[in-house]
């Protein structure tokens, strides 16, 4: 090898060693989608074979020089009945095959864990309901469903997982969520797959897969004090939800325990389930959303705060089971932040501390 | 005569150029400027159409450039976008759109249904204008600072977020979207109207019914797209709030009118690519097109399915499950009619009498590229695994199969086949055999590497990318160096053959078409009378009776 420079040799030595052409089976669906890949692979490969061997083969035998005259052809219906039938048979198998797997990487398990993702330019933030938060990189422990519940604060973001084989894009607006159980320990690209503007090639992350016993361990470490419903309710009260929203008799506002997953009546007659989509609309377009027998007297919380900060509130609604627990929370109203200081310390709400309480609400 | 080839020339020594045709008939750029002349316009977009193809085939270059290696070393992450933007927009409303259909398809049409002109001479004048202010537009914004938003101007990227020419450069689509649409009305009318004595519709070529089916969906999915732009230009200038969530927008509206269109588009890019193809592949093997309707049928089925898939762009933008099942469904059955054209070309070859002439190889390289190019479309068309390769180099090396590897080269095949038709004049044979088996090889070695890398999961729109992705990268890079050569040599060969090419006489090929039974290039007003048509279309053998009488009453 003395010819080549070492520089270039150096070069091809790195590049051999170090060259990908399949993405690594890091998630129980992967598998599933892989096999399809392969028979739609096998598929084309048999049906580009065909088109080769037809298109060469009548070309040898009847080029100009073998068969100086040609035989006019019209047609023949059983031929075409043949290669539209064929096609089409091999397709629809594929399309069920295909939508059987896009219903599973779209219906996530009852007990699934959930995690909020809220992208922006150009980082990726997750919100975990222990209440770690993590930039550009995602912790999930292995053999347990993960979901992932997904928006934008700005333009369309695209979450995608190559080694789990799945991506979903992140809408400014709506909540969106996919899942996912890991299998493989081991550390993994995440990329933003949906064009976002200028760094869109540095929205990239590490998806950072654990066995249980580690990812426990994480969790302890990373923890920021206080949980995602804990910041929650400390925005509810810092945003005088409570002065409505109080389980008293008189409430302005309905009581919020056990709303989530409730058949709700409204004012404009039917009813609606209030999941995650449904209480962020309520907190930001209230108008919209009036439950029946109170006014329509709630202000939009629109433009005050973050997506993160909708995200707490969500999450303390949902974990709300009953009103003592509100009726806790309007004892928190001292530990505000203007208030931090002066906390006593011994409450049952542990006082989130920095990023927590900053990252809230919008600045 | 070899026995390997179809061409036959007129004796060199004494064949000339006929003296008046359409080219001669008057001088001056006026004459060109002002013309009605449907041969002339077509001419005329000829020339625009390969200028705007090097400057958007010079940043494609650019982009693999920089693509060379991991880190966004040669230009900064927003050069880059732009870079991306300005290749997407140039190659796609400036090029590949009105590739075919404005150059060949005016040229030919007319000639082929036996008619003198368009039925809207001034119509097609207009689009050529409408076509040039919006690409002189486009090179404005480009050379003014440039766009950043993709060329799919998705919003809320396009109206809240970048300071770049997004008005400027939406107005470039907006007003070449006339002219597209121009020319489809044009088609449309001149089809069911101009057609000579005799010309019903099962005796169209069909390179015509190609355009007819085209025409359809560039009149109607056209000004869905136009709507789009003017909503984003009112969105971004006075903030309507039609796609911005906070004021009760819905940014997928944006997605799915921006899509009704651009599905669509991608059959208006690819049809009349399909057409020339027939041509073709009937005239070099001396045959019929196999199964006729049903070649005819499947571009009309290709149009009106084409319009009912744009959601499989969506799949995993949270878009109702069901409403995936059902564009994941529709989409199956709109690769269907592309498999059917495929087979009957094939079949065309049997008991055919081939020959490899240049515009043939460009057709078997179309052949062979567009069935990979439409094999991978399933792929991202069945919703399992669009998941995981959509928005990826997988979506990036199928649709440039398809729109590079299919349309382009069905645009040089039928530049190539109709070169002496135009001009009058032959090329230099070997080395244009040559440039096409360059470009396929160039056009491999760049794009089937993009399917690896795709799915390794290396998304589309990065400047910068994981090292394990380099090698790949190079061998496209490198790729794309021999296809740029693949690209340069046919403008200076056919450059050339303007001046120093054989004369060609009125059917160098033997084809059947009614443009070949007239001179090259043809007069102004095409046929002398105008022709009846006795026989049926690719009729051979009244091609031979034809020929054999001009010999009796020659001696």
């Amino acid at each position: 090898m003395n010819h080549i420079s070492p520089t270039l040799w150096q070069f091809l030595v790195k590049w051999m060693t170090n060259f990908a052409l399949f993405p690594p089976e890091a998630s129980k669906i992967a598998p599933q989608m892989d096999a399809l890949y392969f028979f739609m692979v096998l598929v084309s490969l048999i049906g580009l074979t065909v088109v080769i061997l037809l298109v060469t083969s009548f070309s040898i035998l009847y080029s100009k020089g073998r068969h100086p005259v040609a035989e006019q052809i019209e047609g023949s219906t059983l031929l075409e009945a043949t290669w539209t039938i064929i096609p089409l048979g091999l397709f629809l198998v594929m399309f069920v095959w295909g939508a059987l797997i896009y219903f599973r990487v779209f219906t996530p398990p009852a007990n699934a864990m959930n995690i909020y993702v809220v992208g922006k330019q150009w980082m990726w933030k997750a919100e975990h309901p222990g209440g770690q938060h993590e930039i550009n990189s995602l912790h999930v422990p292995t053999g347990r469903a993960v979901q992932l519940t997904l928006i934008s604060q700005d333009v369309f973001h695209s979450f995608s997982i190559p080694a789990f084989r799945v991506k979903r894009e992140a809408i400014p607006g709506r909540y969106t969520t996919v899942w996912f159980e890991a299998t493989t320990p081991g550390t993994y690209h995440l990329f933003c797959t949906q064009y976002c503007g200028t760094e869109h090639s540095h929205m990239i992350g590490d998806i950072v897969v654990l066995t249980p016993e580690d990812y426990k361990k994480w969790l302890a470490e990373s923890t920021s004090g206080a949980s995602l419903a804990q910041n929650g309710e400390r925005l509810f009260a810092s945003l005088s939800c409570s002065a409505c929203h109080n389980t008293r008799p008189d409430a302005r506002g309905p009581s919020l325990a056990n709303v989530y997953g409730a058949k709700l009546p409204l004012s404009s007659g039917g009813t609606v389930t209030a999941d995650d989509a449904y209480l962020r609309e309520a907190i930001l377009n209230p108008s919209q959303h009036i439950t029946q027998g109170y006014a329509p007297i709630m202000p939009t919380y629109q433009g005050q705060l973050s997506e993160e900060g909708v995200i707490a509130l969500v999450e303390y609604i949902k974990n709300l089971n009953s009103d003592y627990r509100i009726q806790q929370t309007l004892n928190t109203t001292e530990l505000l932040p203007e208030s931090e200081g002066k906390a006593p310390a011994a409450t049952q709400t542990p006082a989130a501390k920095g990023s927590a309480s900053q990252g809230m609400v919008k600045q | 005569m070899s026995t390997n080839t179809i061409i036959s020339l007129p004796d060199q020594s004494t064949a000339r150029v006929p003296k008046v045709n359409y080219l001669s008939k008057e001088n001056g750029i006026l004459s060109w400027l002002l013309t009605g002349d449907h041969k002339r316009i077509a001419i005329l977009y000829l020339i625009s159409l390969s200028f705007f193809f090097f400057i958007g085939g010079a940043l494609a270059g650019l982009i693999r450039l920089e693509l060379l290696t991991p880190q966004a070393d040669l230009m900064a992450t927003d050069t880059y976008n732009k870079v991306f933007t300005m290749h997407g927009v140039i190659m796609i409303f400036f090029f590949l759109v009105p590739s075919v259909p404005a150059t060949l398809g005016n040229f030919l049409i007319p000639l082929m249904i036996g008619a003198k002109d368009l039925a809207l001479p001034k119509i097609n004048l207009l689009s050529w204008y409408l076509y040039m202010a919006g690409g002189i537009l486009a090179l404005y914004t480009m050379v003014t600072g440039g766009v950043d938003t993709g060329w799919t101007f998705t919003t809320p990227l396009s109206t809240h977020y970048v300071n770049t020419n997004v008005l400027t450069t939406g107005l470039a689509a907006f007003i070449a979207g006339f002219s597209s649409i121009f020319t489809g009305l044009n088609f449309i009318v001149t089809i069911h109207k101009m057609r000579a004595p005799g010309m019903t519709w099962f005796k169209l070529p069909l390179f015509v019914w190609a355009h007819y089916a085209a025409s359809v969906l560039m009149v109607l999915a056209t000004p869905v797209v136009a709507i789009a732009i003017v909503l984003v230009a009112l969105e971004r200038t006075i903030g309507i709030g039609v796609f911005d969530p906070t004021k009760g927008g819905d940014p997928l509206l944006f997605q799915h009118l921006f899509w009704f269109y651009s599905h669509p588009a991608v059959y208006i890019m690819i049809l009349p690519g399909m057409g020339v193809i027939s041509e073709v592949i009937s005239t070099f093997s001396r045959k019929r097109v196999f199964g006729y309707t049903a070649v005819a049928f499947s571009s009309v089925a290709i149009a009106v399915f084409g319009f009912f898939v744009w959601a499989h762009h969506m799949f995993i933008m949270g878009i109702s499950n069901y409403a995936v099942i059902v564009f994941s469904l529709l989409t199956m059955l709109v690769a269907v009619p592309s498999a059917i054209k495929i087979f009957n070309w094939a079949f065309t070859l049997y008991k055919g009498s081939i020959t490899f002439e240049t515009p043939m190889l460009y057709a078997f390289g179309f052949m062979g590229l567009f069935t990979i190019g439409g094999l991978t479309g399933v792929f991202l068309g069945v919703s399992g695994t669009d998941i995981h390769l959509t928005e990826t180099y997988f979506i990036v090396a199928h649709f440039h199969f398809v729109m590079v590897g299919g349309m382009l080269m069905a645009f040089l095949a039928g530049i190539h086949f109709w070169w002496p038709k135009m001009t009058g004049r032959m090329y230099p044979e070997k080395i244009s055999q040559m440039a096409a088996v360059v470009t396929f090889i160039g056009f491999n070695f760049t794009f089937f590497p993009q399917f690896i890398l795709g799915t390794l999961g290396m998304p589309r729109r990065y400047a910068s990318y994981p090292p394990e992705f380099q090698i790949l990268n190079v061998f496209s890079t490198a790729g794309a160096s021999i296809l740029g050569v693949g690209y340069l040599l046919p403008v200076l060969y056919l450059v050339w053959s303007l001046k120093y090419g054989a004369v060609a006489g009125d059917n160098p090929w033997q084809a059947t078409g009614l443009e070949w039974q007239t001179q090259s290039p043809p007069l102004t007003e095409n046929f002398l009378k105008t022709p009846i048509m006795d026989h049926d279309v690719y009729d051979y053998e009244w091609l031979e009776a034809q020929k054999e009488k001009e010999v009796a009453s020659a001696g």
